[in-house]
């Protein structure tokens, strides 16, 4: 393929990520000053001094950061030890803990919860890499218990069964950082108010079918490009309508792409599935039940891991397919087959 | 000068935007490289090893067939700034805090020992103004994620700054190994200092 075709946006920060981080503490101001009066809840940051003597967690260059280091990995779903263990030998940058696959959740319906601590707990004692774990959207306990438990990143996860269908966890209150995902520019960066550190594409986990996460993705990349040429004051209307903060959607305009790390999710079940993200301008990937629903999971997460950080090179994605056979990729179901209340990325808005 | 960044995972372009800022100025010109193969490595004046999971970027690393390349070239010289993960392909010995001793690939070209994750989980990330003497009396923002320390192997590996007792930036000839990010700064101190040594 020509070079040109290749889209050239998505991944270069044209700022740094201290003006990132520094953007953040500036929406903060004047909750810190009210906050001294005692008359403002915790929302947004809080700015740590200029001076640091003594070490200082979770601030937002701490929680912001961490998501920096998976990029061009590989988050894989588990459910036990023993899938971990398989997912660090396959080169994955972190694991995602839940109590079924998403396919599972799928098929078994019922109420979806967050994992066993104490599955979480012995992943965490065996594995070097980084453990996430989900929670239900709007479940504040659930993600304290999370953070009491040490994970490394909480997914407020539409897979889950809501908790809450018209709120968002409030993230700035957390030390531990957050994952989201979304569907459209507008979802993304609201998460992003509420203190996301890292946004994910919703897709239609449990499908392996790639083609929403596809969706989500080219749409939120092309609103940013449709946006750059808008009047300031259609920016602002634009702004408003999505219900998030201008500034933030000047940023994010401004450098080209969202201001946190961007992964794809929902569906991806092959190394070209990957590969084909990471193309449409996504950091990384996590893959759910792709990988634990194959017949091949050891192959298929190499392959992955390969195809995902190697995509702009077809010789490698190439050698990557080979690893893998399709007769052995999960069976995968037809969007259009599904009804509109089976669809689980329209919970959480 | 041509320097070239290890680019299958992680915070690589972080350092190609301090590089770029770098060489917009009038003290320094040079260009970035982003290595993924080999031809790409042979072009290069030194090369950085950013920050990701050791684990996945070590695996990468001997799969494109660059391990071996890689450290002879390290051996022969070649000026190397490992972060995090980078440092700690760099190491001779490479532990877990939690986990243990696992089997890992790396370069093991630099006298040092490291302990994976030794501050904790992510949780207990931080960040922390630190001393420095070779880059300056101004204090350095360090940014610790999940972050290892090293232990040295010998005695003329260099210790250039400690958190307490433990050591988190350590120079051995062509080799600066760092636990933490400057490349979530805007200070670039740490970046020049490579590039003197580059220089040299």
């Amino acid at each position: 393929m020509k070079e040109g075709l290749q889209f050239s946006c998505g991944r270069y920060y044209s700022v740094s990520f201290e003006d990132i981080v520094d953007f953040f503490y500036r929406l903060a101001e004047l909750a810190d000053r009210l906050r001294d009066e005692g008359r403002f809840f915790e929302y947004f940051p809080r700015k740590p001094s200029d001076n640091l003597d003594m070490p200082v967690k979770a601030t937002v260059r701490v929680k912001h950061g961490f998501p920096v280091f998976q990029k061009g990995g590989v988050c894989m779903d588990v459910t036990n030890v023993e899938q971990a263990y398989i997912a660090e030998e396959a080169g994955a940058v972190s694991v995602m803990v839940l109590d079924k696959l998403p396919y599972d959740v799928r098929k078994i319906g019922g109420v979806a919860r967050m994992a066993d601590p104490k599955v979480i707990e012995k992943v965490m004692n065996s594995i070097t890499i980084p453990v996430m774990a989900k929670v239900r959207i709007g479940h504040y306990t659930e993600a304290m218990i999370l953070e009491e438990l040490g994970v490394d990143m909480i997914d407020e996860s539409e897979v889950l069964t809501p908790a809450d269908e018209a709120r968002h966890i409030n993230k700035w209150l957390f030390r531990v950082p957050f994952v989201n995902g979304a569907r459209d520019l507008g979802e993304a960066l609201r998460r992003i108010s509420e203190g996301a550190s890292m946004i994910r594409t919703k897709g239609e986990a449990g499908t392996g079918n790639v083609s929403e996460a596809v969706k989500h993705m080219r749409r939120i990349m092309g609103e940013i490009r449709k946006m750059r040429n808008m009047d300031m004051e259609d920016r602002v209307r634009r702004a408003r309508e999505m219900g998030v903060d201008p500034g933030l959607l000047d940023l994010t305009i401004r450098i080209g792409r969202l201001p946190v790390v961007n992964f794809a999710a929902g569906g991806i079940a092959t190394p070209a599935d990957a590969a084909l993200m990471m193309w449409l301008g996504a950091d990384g990937v996590f893959v759910g039940s792709g990988i634990f629903k194959s017949s091949d999971p050891l192959e298929r997460a190499k392959a992955i891991v390969l195809a995902t950080s190697m995509w702009r090179d077809p010789d490698v994605v190439l050698e990557a397919q080979k690893m893998i056979s399709e007769s052995k990729s999960m069976m995968g179901i037809d969007i259009r087959s599904l009804k509109p209340e089976e669809m689980l990325q329209s919970r959480g808005v | 000068m041509k320097i070239g960044i290890l680019g299958f995972q992680g915070g690589v372009y972080e350092h190609v935007g301090i590089l770029k800022r770098i060489f917009s100025g009038e003290k320094y010109s040079g260009e970035t490289i982003i290595v993924r193969r080999g031809g790409e490595l042979s072009k290069v004046d030194g090369i950085i090893l950013p920050g990701g999971e050791s684990t996945t970027i070590g695996i990468l690393m001997d799969k494109m067939g660059l391990t071996g390349e890689l450290r002879d070239r390290i051996r022969g010289g070649l000026p190397v700034l490992g972060v995090c993960a980078g440092a700690v392909l760099m190491a001779k010995k490479v532990v877990d805090k939690v986990v243990g001793e696992k089997e890992q690939n790396t370069l093991s070209v630099m006298d040092i020992g490291v302990i994976r994750n030794y501050f904790g989980r992510q949780i207990d990330s931080f960040e922390v103004d630190l001393h420095i003497p070779v880059i300056g009396e101004k204090p350095f923002r360090g940014v610790f994620i999940r972050a290892p320390i090293f232990e040295r192997l010998n005695n003329n590996v260099e210790i250039l700054a400690q958190v307490g007792e433990a050591s988190v930036a350590v120079l051995q000839n062509n080799m600066l190994a760092v636990a933490f990010h400057p490349e979530l700064t805007n200070d670039y101190r740490l970046h020049l200092l490579f590039l003197e040594m580059i220089k040299k």
